[in-house]
């Protein structure tokens, strides 16, 4: 949608002063994101002086970089689930075994693991703690390996199961997000042999040869150490911008457009001539790409593969941050993804250590615990006046529980599940589009059954401004947010 | 496709391909199907006593497999709907069975008497009605709204109910596995030419036994269950002939939680110990055994999870071992999905379009 806008010329505003290329808002704000916090993370490490107390200690407490990076490690993942999920509309419940699979590739290559072959190529020096047996290539060549590791194990792993139905088809990529880090678990012992070391993992890894400083702040080539989390939340956001600039332009593409076609009517597209099964195969290879990436990011951020860290949880979280920001919007994605990675990492504990910390947790249980009786009072009233404003009675009705949960458990209580579960059942009621939505999939997900659409008849001749946005993208793009009687299907 | 020929003709190359790709299907198929029976026979011969003890662990296991199984199965023929809390609601039971028989009743000891069984009974009730009445309360609230969104909402929908109840049985329970309940069953076991069969076997097929029976009354003689075949075929068309659609979809919820409850009765009484995120794993178990028998199939979810319950313990007692537990379990769901789509006993089950 983006990119179809920007070749729009835009109405002219002489009252605006900064005028910004529709469609570049976000690459620029999120480009801006990253430059300010990378100067921040910089004068942080190399010049503590020059930094203010507060904000530093704000830095360390609430934006520490080592879980920046991890959020980057989520944001990679979830714009590839973003070409599954949100391009092609296939449920991929076990995204988190091309994580694993990425992860487990970067580990052969990069550690001294295949101790039989004695290969180095383009490699990093080597320390005491890094033997010199075993296959070490540069990072940057594994990350193409990965990659292309992952494209395979997708195509393998779809061709058999692609035709199922869709709710099947989720249900088998879960179970190999299952069988996959399982058999990596178990890896220790495949008839004899030992192919992934078991719960031990392997670690650890090669360093990275990039820019990097030394210790005095300098920018040198180097090997980017245990330390060295500046040189890799550059490399990271350098990954994101490729993954992004890559999603759109397939997006905008003739595969991206069959996806779209599929993912909106698999039987008129096929109709129309898209190959289902080699497209769908394709969203599966190219979102397996992206994953593969994600998990070579993750095993160098980390240093080290170990199989626990690929649950089934992560394949959720990461299907939360795709539809929490909007399926199909890779700035939605992005932003939902860190926004969701930073809260589950950062936030929660934060508060919760704070809450522990302070002693607080009673009085913020009953506040909250009225809050939320409030909130549920004021839903109801308008629910039964109006038979509006039914999200405030959900609402209302979550806050009280976390409030009176806080208030007898104490503040040792993980609300972690909650709150996520919280945000699919509201994002899926309240708002399936997502947080920042794509025009298109508001519409598509908007658009009422087959048989409600029937039942109300000539309702359904009634203008569609949504539509008329669309057509009408100059409208669109001055910010005009399309309203109108499609809220009716929601309640 | 033979009326009209010229479609045919063009069309000819890639039927034979289908053909093809048919027969080396089935092909493969049947070398697998040859391969587990040769495998069978020779554990088998090779140790006799374990399997048949395996085997008896299966069938118990399986009978409480194909209880969950039903609720899915159930629900999925009525709506579509994979319900992914099932599996989390089946939890809940247990917790809620351990709840009722120690802090309520106060059983502190193991073995069996006429309270016990007083006590049993009336936590078989309570439990169902427990489990019943949060399924329908769940679809109520989350999925009722949701019943002509695209698959994909409620699905999901239903992953996030399935944290909020893992949420409320980590409140429950806390987030280590709780040990050491103690039923009300009759203990021991008896050997049978040295195999051993424990009686609590006998008594978890005792009662899933008349339960399954119960459920297909209901579904095939009742005017109710007329009611819920009518829904599942056409809401409607179903309507228009004067059924209560929306109350049908919540006696199906109620009778699948229903059936949940009474599973997490029996898991509680006989394997004694449950932890918060059981219900995932054993609802997966479950669901692959749904689909194995042929989901929307009442009997074919019997046949499921008796068959996965019997595939698991024999994989634990003479197979690879219970680290290779889920993969075994799922490898079978993937082949089902890829060679039988429709399961064992499902009917065709074509895309509405």
């Amino acid at each position: 949608m983006a990119a179809d806008l920007a070749t729009v010329t835009p109405p002219v505003r002489p009252e605006r002063r900064l005028r910004i290329r529709p469609g570049m808002g976000w690459p620029l704000g999120l480009l801006v994101a990253a430059v300010v916090y990378f100067i921040y993370a910089y004068l942080d490490r190399y010049f503590r002086g020059s930094i203010p107390s507060g904000l530093h200690n704000f830095g360390t407490d609430w934006l520490p970089i080592i879980k920046i990076n991890e959020a980057l490690v989520y944001v990679l993942a979830a714009l590839g689930l973003n070409v599954v999920v949100g391009y092609a509309g296939l449920l991929d419940l076990g995204f988190v075994a091309f994580w694993a699979i990425g992860g487990y590739t970067a580990g052969w290559l990069m550690t001294d693991k295949i101790s039989g072959l004695n290969f180095h190529f383009l490699t990093a020096k080597f320390t005491d703690d890094h033997k010199i047996v075993g296959i070490h290539i540069s990072w940057w060549i594994v990350l193409i390996a990965a990659a292309l590791v992952c494209a395979l194990a997708g195509v393998l792993i779809g061709a058999p199961t692609l035709r199922l139905r869709s709710d099947y088809l989720a249900l088998v990529t879960l179970g190999f997000g299952e069988i996959i880090p399982e058999a990596f678990y178990n890896g220790d012992n495949i008839a004899g042999h030992n192919l992934t070391n078991g719960t031990q993992g392997m670690q650890p890894l090669d360093y990275v040869r990039f820019f990097t400083f030394d210790k005095t702040g300098k920018l040198v080539w180097g090997d980017l150490d245990a330390f060295a989390d500046i040189s890799r939340f550059f490399i990271f956001c350098g990954l994101t911008a490729l993954v992004i600039f890559a999603s759109l332009r397939l997006r905008d593409g003739k595969l991206g457009r069959a996806w779209l076609a599929i993912r909106e009517d698999e039987l008129a597209a096929s109709s129309m001539g898209v190959p289902l099964m080699r497209t769908k195969l394709s969203a599966y290879g190219i979102g397996a790409v992206a994953g593969g990436i994600a998990g070579a990011a993750f095993a160098v951020h980390v240093d080290a593969v170990l199989p626990d860290r690929f649950r089934f949880d992560i394949s959720i979280t990461l299907l939360a941050m795709v539809v929490l920001g909007g399926m199909g919007n890779v700035w939605g994605v992005t932003i939902g993804a860190l926004v969701l990675a930073w809260t589950n990492s950062t936030a929660l504990p934060n508060i919760q250590s704070s809450l522990d910390e302070s002693g607080s947790a009673n009085g913020v249980g009953i506040g909250l615990a009225v809050l939320g009786v409030l909130v549920l009072a004021a839903g109801i009233a308008w629910f039964v006046s109006a038979r509006k404003g039914l999200i405030f009675i959900y609402l209302g009705v979550m806050i009280a529980t976390i409030g009176i949960l806080l208030r007898i458990k104490g503040p040792g209580l993980s609300f972690q599940f909650f709150v996520f579960g919280c945000v699919l059942l509201l994002m899926m009621l309240f708002r399936r589009e997502g947080l920042i939505p794509e025009a298109r999939t508001r519409l598509v997900l908007r658009e009422p059954g087959r048989t409600e659409a029937e039942a109300l008849g000539a309702d359904m001749e009634a203008e569609a401004p949504e539509l008329e946005a669309l057509s009408d993208p100059i409208v669109h793009a001055a910010g005009t947010t399309p309203t109108g009687p499609t809220d009716r299907t929601t309640l | 496709m033979t009326t009209l020929p010229f479609i045919g003709s063009i069309l000819a190359p890639q039927r034979t391909a289908a053909r093809a790709q048919k027969i080396l299907l089935y092909s493969s198929a049947l070398l697998l199907c040859i391969g587990v029976a040769i495998w069978l026979v020779t554990a088998f011969i090779k140790n006799p006593t374990l399997f048949l003890t395996s085997t008896v662990v299966g069938l118990q296991n399986g009978a409480l497999y194909a209880l969950v199984a039903l609720g899915y199965t159930l629900v999925y023929g009525i709506i579509e709907l994979i319900n992914f809390a099932h599996g989390d609601l089946f939890m809940l039971g247990t917790l809620f069975a351990a709840f009722i028989t120690t802090s309520v009743f106060g059983v502190l000891s193991n073995g069996a008497s006429v309270a016990g069984w007083f006590i049993f009974a009336v936590s078989l009730v309570a439990c169902v009605a427990f489990c019943g009445s949060i399924n329908v309360a769940i679809e109520f609230v989350a999925y009722r709204r949701l019943r002509r969104a695209p698959k994909l909402a409620p699905l999901i929908t239903a992953v996030g109910m399935s944290f909020i109840l893992l949420f409320i049985g980590l409140t429950w329970n806390g987030s280590q596995p709780l040990a050491n309940w103690k039923s009300v069953l009759p203990q021991g076991a008896m050997f049978l030419g040295g195999v051993r069969i424990e009686y609590k076997a006998f008594f978890v097929i005792g009662i899933t036994g008349p339960l399954l029976l119960l459920m297909t009354w209901i579904v095939t003689k009742t005017r109710t269950g007329k009611a819920m075949r009518a829904v599942a075929q056409d809401q409607d068309a179903a309507r228009l002939m004067g059924v209560n659609v929306n109350r049908i979809i919540s006696f199906t919820f109620a009778l699948g939680g229903g059936l949940a409850g009474a599973a997490g009765l029996l898991y509680e009484q006989v394997i004694g110990t449950t932890v918060y995120n059981l219900g995932f794993q054993l609802g997966l178990i479950a669901f692959t055994a749904a689909v194995l028998g042929g989901i929307g199939s009442l009997t074919g979810a019997v046949l499921g999870g008796v068959l996965i319950g019997l595939i698991k313990a024999l994989n634990e007692g003479v197979g690879l071992g219970q680290n290779w537990g889920e993969t075994v379990v799922f490898t079978i769901l993937i082949l089902v999905m890829v060679f039988r789509p429709t399961g064992l006993l499902g009917s065709s089950l074509g895309e509405k379009v």
